[in-house]
Parts: C-alpha cells; sequence; structure tokens
C-alpha cells in the first residue's frame, strides 16, 4: 500500500474573538481603507467605525486584515448596501449566508440595511432603489425582514431612503410603513437624517413633520452625510444623496433636535465619495459629538423621566 | 414531470408574478429603463404634487451608470491611465449597458471586460490594452484571495529525490497566469503606479504571474516554458509531466529555476507525493 505524504505551510490560527467594546453614546464614521494609516497613527478615540457589509465579501487579503485590525480597538457597525430587501424577488440566499458570516466573523455591535431594492431579476443596479409603500409591499418587506433577522438570530436596523420621486400607487405613508415594519418584525431603525432632509426637500413637506411621525423609539442608530444640489424639470431644488461633501447646516439642526428629544443615539458621519483627509473626518465626528454631549446632562440616568 | 391540475395555475416567471393580472412588478417596470437612455420614464413613476419625473427618473439613471463606470475604474485603473479618463468612461459605459453586473459584490464584476476591450473598436490601435485589462482582472483576484500560508522554497528540499517527478503541488488561492502576445507585464507596471509614465521600450510577449504570498499582490513575469509548466501544475499534473510539457514549449525551459522561482513567488501551499 502506497502512503500519500504532504508538505504545506500549515494552517491559519484558529479564529478568535473580538473585544466587545459598547457603541452607546459613540461617534463614528465611515471606514475608509485610504485612512487606515492616519486612523492607526492616531490616538485611540471614543468613536466607532461603520464598514459596507460588501466590501468585505471577499475571501481574505487586505481589505479583512484592515478592518481585523479596527475592530481590535473600536465598535464596528456593519452596513448592508446591497441584500435588496424592498424588491419583489426572493432575497439571495447566498448573500445572506456571506452576511451572516461577516456578522459571525467580526462580531458588529450594530447591523443595518436600507429599505430600497438593488437587484432585479439577476441584474444588479448597484443604487438604493424605491418601492412603492402598500400593503403588498408592506408583507414583502416584513417577510425579507423576518428572514433576515431569523438569518442572523439578531435584529437588524433599516435605513430610512433618500428618494427623487414617488408611486402613485403608494397607499400609506413612509412612516407610517417603517413604522409598521418595526411592529410586525421587531426591526430597529437607522435614522438617516440628510436622507429626511434630502426627501423633504424633494417631495416638499417638512422635515420636521417626518421626523414627529417616525417611531424615534426604535431607532438604534444616526446616519448623518453632505448632500449635492440639482434642479428638478420645473427648475426647483432636488438634492442628491451624494455622501461627498460636509453636513449641511439645516441636517446639523435637525439632528440637534434629535438628540434634544432621544438622548445620545449612536451617530455616524457618511462620506463615501471625494474623500477628505482623516482630520477633515474626524472633525465633522467630534462636530457631531459635541452636539450629543451639549445635551448628554439631560440624559443621564434617573433624569430622563424627571425632565418630563 | 409534475402535473397541473386545474386548481393549480402554473407559476409565472419571477418578472410577472407581482402584482394582478401578470402585471410587471414595480421593480421590473423601474428597472427596464435605467441602463437604456432611449427608453422613456416608466409610467409607474411621478413627481410630487404633479410634477414632472425624467430630472427625477435620470438621478437613479444617473446613479447607476456613473457608480458602475467608477468601479470599473477603480479596477482597472492602468487600463485607464493608458486611455485616458475620457475614452476609458465612453467605454466602460457601452460596457456596463451591455453587461450590467450579476452580482452584488462588485470586486467580481468586469469578468469579461477585457475580452469587450477587445472587440471595442475604438481601442483596435492598442493591441496590448486587453491584455493589460486581464492583468488587472487577476490582480484585483489575487487581492481578495484566501488567506493561506505559501509553501517555502525549504519544504520541497524534504520530498525523497526519486518522488519528485510524481509530485503535485496545489497552488495558492492567490495564484493566477495570464499569457500574452504582448509586453503586458511591462506595460501594466509602468501604468500602475501615480509616477511620471515611463516609456515602454520591451515588444516581446510576456507571460504575467500574480501571487499574494502575504497582504500585498505580486505580479513578474514568467520565463519561457514558464506558463505551460504551472498552468499544467495547476491543472493537477505532476512536476515531471509539467516539466516534460514545459520543455516540448521551449527549448530554453529550466527546470530548477523555474520551480525555485515559483516557489519565491508563493505559488503554491501544498506538495502532495506518494511515500514508496
Amino acid at each position: 500500500m502506497k502512503r500519500l505524504a504532504m508538505r504545506s505551510a500549515g494552517q491559519a490560527p484558529a479564529a478568535f474573538r473580538f473585544p466587545a467594546h459598547s457603541i452607546r453614546g459613540r461617534v463614528g464614521t465611515s471606514f475608509k481603507h485610504e485612512h487606515v494609516q492616519a486612523i492607526l497613527a492616531d490616538e485611540k478615540r471614543d468613536g466607532f467605525f461603520e464598514v459596507h457589509a460588501e466590501n468585505y465579501m471577499g475571501a481574505g487579503g487586505a481589505p479583512h486584515a484592515a478592518l481585523s485590525q479596527i475592530r481590535q480597538d473600536y465598535p464596528v457597525s456593519l452596513h448592508g448596501v446591497c441584500m435588496s430587501i424592498g424588491g419583489p424577488q426572493p432575497l439571495d440566499e447566498a448573500h445572506l449566508g456571506r452576511f451572516k458570516a461577516l456578522v459571525e466573523r467580526y462580531e458588529p455591535a450594530l447591523v443595518s440595511e436600507h429599505l430600497a431594492w438593488s437587484t432585479h431579476d439577476t441584474t444588479y443596479f448597484n443604487d438604493l432603489l424605491p418601492l412603492p409603500y402598500t400593503a403588498a409591499t408592506l408583507a414583502r418587506v416584513a417577510d425579507h425582514i423576518d428572514q433576515v433577522q431569523e438569518a442572523l438570530g439578531r435584529q437588524l436596523l433599516l435605513e430610512n431612503p433618500s428618494t427623487y420621486l414617488i408611486f402613485p400607487e403608494s397607499t400609506m405613508s413612509e412612516t407610517l410603513f417603517v413604522a409598521e415594519l418595526v411592529r410586525r418584525t421587531g426591526c430597529g431603525l437607522l435614522l438617516d437624517i440628510n436622507n429626511v432632509f434630502v426627501s423633504a426637500t424633494n417631495h416638499g413637506f417638512a422635515a420636521l413633520a417626518y421626523l414627529a411621525d417616525f417611531p424615534v423609539e426604535h431607532v438604534g442608530e444616526i446616519h448623518l452625510a453632505g448632500h449635492a444640489e440639482q434642479a428638478d424639470d420645473e427648475g426647483e431644488l432636488l438634492l442628491i444623496d451624494s455622501h461627498d461633501r460636509p453636513v449641511a447646516d439645516a441636517v446639523w439642526k435637525l439632528f440637534d433636535v434629535i438628540i434634544s428629544q432621544c438622548g445620545p443615539i449612536p451617530t455616524l458621519v457618511e462620506w463615501d465619495s471625494d474623500l477628505p483627509d482623516w482630520p477633515l473626518l474626524k472633525a465633522e465626528a467630534s462636530a457631531a459629538k459635541a452636539i450629543m454631549d451639549r445635551h448628554a446632562q439631560d440624559f443621564m440616568p434617573g433624569k430622563a423621566y424627571a425632565a418630563r | 414531470m409534475r402535473k397541473i391540475s386545474c386548481l393549480e395555475k402554473p407559476m409565472p416567471p419571477v418578472e410577472c408574478r407581482e402584482g394582478f393580472g401578470g402585471e410587471p412588478s414595480y421593480a421590473a417596470v423601474f428597472a427596464r429603463a435605467l441602463l437604456d437612455p432611449d427608453l422613456a420614464t416608466p409610467a409607474v413613476v411621478a413627481g410630487p404634487k404633479s410634477k414632472a419625473a425624467d430630472k427625477r427618473y435620470n438621478v437613479y439613471r444617473n446613479n447607476v451608470t456613473v457608480s458602475l463606470i467608477n468601479a470599473l475604474a477603480v479596477a482597472f485603473p492602468a487600463t485607464q491611465r493608458i486611455t485616458g479618463v475620457d475614452f476609458f468612461r465612453a467605454m466602460a459605459r457601452f460596457y456596463v449597458r451591455a453587461a450590467p453586473p450579476l452580482s452584488p459584490l462588485l470586486f467580481e464584476y468586469g469578468r469579461d471586460f477585457p475580452d469587450f476591450i477587445e472587440r471595442y473598436e475604438y481601442a483596435q490601435s492598442v493591441p496590448w490594452l486587453a491584455d493589460v485589462a486581464r492583468v488587472e482582472r487577476a490582480w484585483l483576484d489575487a487581492y481578495h484571495a484566501a488567506d493561506v500560508e505559501p509553501l517555502t522554497p525549504r519544504a520541497l528540499a524534504s520530498i525523497p529525490p526519486e518522488r519528485l517527478a510524481d509530485t503535485v503541488l496545489k497552488p495558492h488561492p492567490a495564484t493566477r497566469v495570464v499569457r500574452s502576445r504582448c509586453p503586458a507585464v511591462t506595460i501594466f507596471t509602468a501604468n500602475r503606479s501615480d509616477g511620471p509614465a515611463t516609456r515602454v521600450e520591451v515588444v516581446e510577449p510576456e507571460d504575467a504571474l500574480l501571487t499574494r504570498p502575504a497582504l500585498e499582490v505580486e505580479a513578474r513575469r514568467l520565463p519561457p516554458g514558464g506558463a505551460i509548466f504551472l498552468t499544467r501544475l495547476i491543472a493537477g499534473e505532476s512536476l515531471g509531466v509539467a516539466a516534460a510539457a514545459a520543455l516540448s514549449d521551449s527549448a530554453s525551459f529550466d527546470l530548477a529555476a523555474n520551480i525555485g522561482g515559483l516557489l519565491e513567488a508563493g505559488v503554491f501551499t501544498t506538495a502532495l507525493w506518494e511515500e514508496s
């Protein structure tokens, strides 16, 4: 009998667990590889980082090495951008499996996805596309959220979209749709305040009225970002959710209102293109932290109820 | 075969399942015009307060096309540097509309972009462009490949010499070979950095080897016969069989130098041989 002999370089070290950093009351930024060296050279902050899940769905290499390094020192938020939860077709099981594997590997403090769709049939459009708000889409989206939460074994935060047009077939408002999803699935919410401001401008409603209807008690994370200005067919202002510049003053004001009402919700400054140097992005996060700290004393344990 | 009773209607295809009376879903209608600028704004959408929706729908059209062109620009930087940004983006726009991604993982996108470039009418005067793109696509695969320690040159020394010809070497997940009739590696390397472009004087064909022994992707030229040798090894042939194939391809094939060079580059993870 012949025996098979083998030489190999040995196995990778067994998976270890990351430290459990609390994300409570922290302010974070998008995690970009352009900033890795500056972040690591900087002194450790009381912040967090958010990554787009799909960028870490490769098997190995530099992306995982960088994220592992960051995850040692900071809590991480895992933000999915292409689960297509708002689409009419069944979720991609393979994609859900990859998402679950990332949750298990990096033990993120927060896990979120969008109220939008990005794949139809077999084509992936790489954009967050809108859906009508009807009883039928509500039932479908709720099923999709149930499926994701069941697969992950934890709560998902669902992000409100920025939209540029409406579906005349819609029978309910976005805030009612979102509130009903929370009620049916037990999911949490990621409140993107820039998206609220962009949609409010584009559709001609008041951002504060939207926020008054939004089930803010279920918000587990806030997003802030910059937007660009264009014109619609009538030559009126149309805002684009561009994530390529500082947060607008109006969005800061809305953030102040929400934090003054809700207390220190983990908040992220998103910046995805035309990236600034790390100090500028860090300064945006510090601005958010300053607003949060200013309201913090109203939300010391025992004080929140006394103030009401 | 599944029998369909009179109470059980056959399922229509996914696109038609939504809505009543077999109407296509909102996503089907919305998606149809996203990559086709000649189609009208879908009738399922409108602007608020009776406003028009054309420019509003175009925001989505623009997001889709521009973001996918950007994804190609990130994956194929040397190709873009050779053609210039305007040429590259025009070429990529044709490709995006003809072949949008089938996976949400954008680092998988553009597998047939090099073939598209090869057929692209306006790129015919740059015959090496497609091969440079092939090297870049292979580079991206190597970049995202699984983390495995490569087999060290020392490990092969422990194999009994008489068993060496039968030894099978398993490739590292990052290992990629790109064969070219052009000096693809030299042109790739010269255009991959941000430094000033240097004139490429080489005209000989170059076969590219991409590896990632640690976190950095490495690109190098394979010596004569090296591509045949390595391709056969990757296919699972033994060292002896692969060496014979390489020798018949190139009389100057140097077995010892090739094995040493491949191990140095981190091409393999495991050596397997039968103990006598």
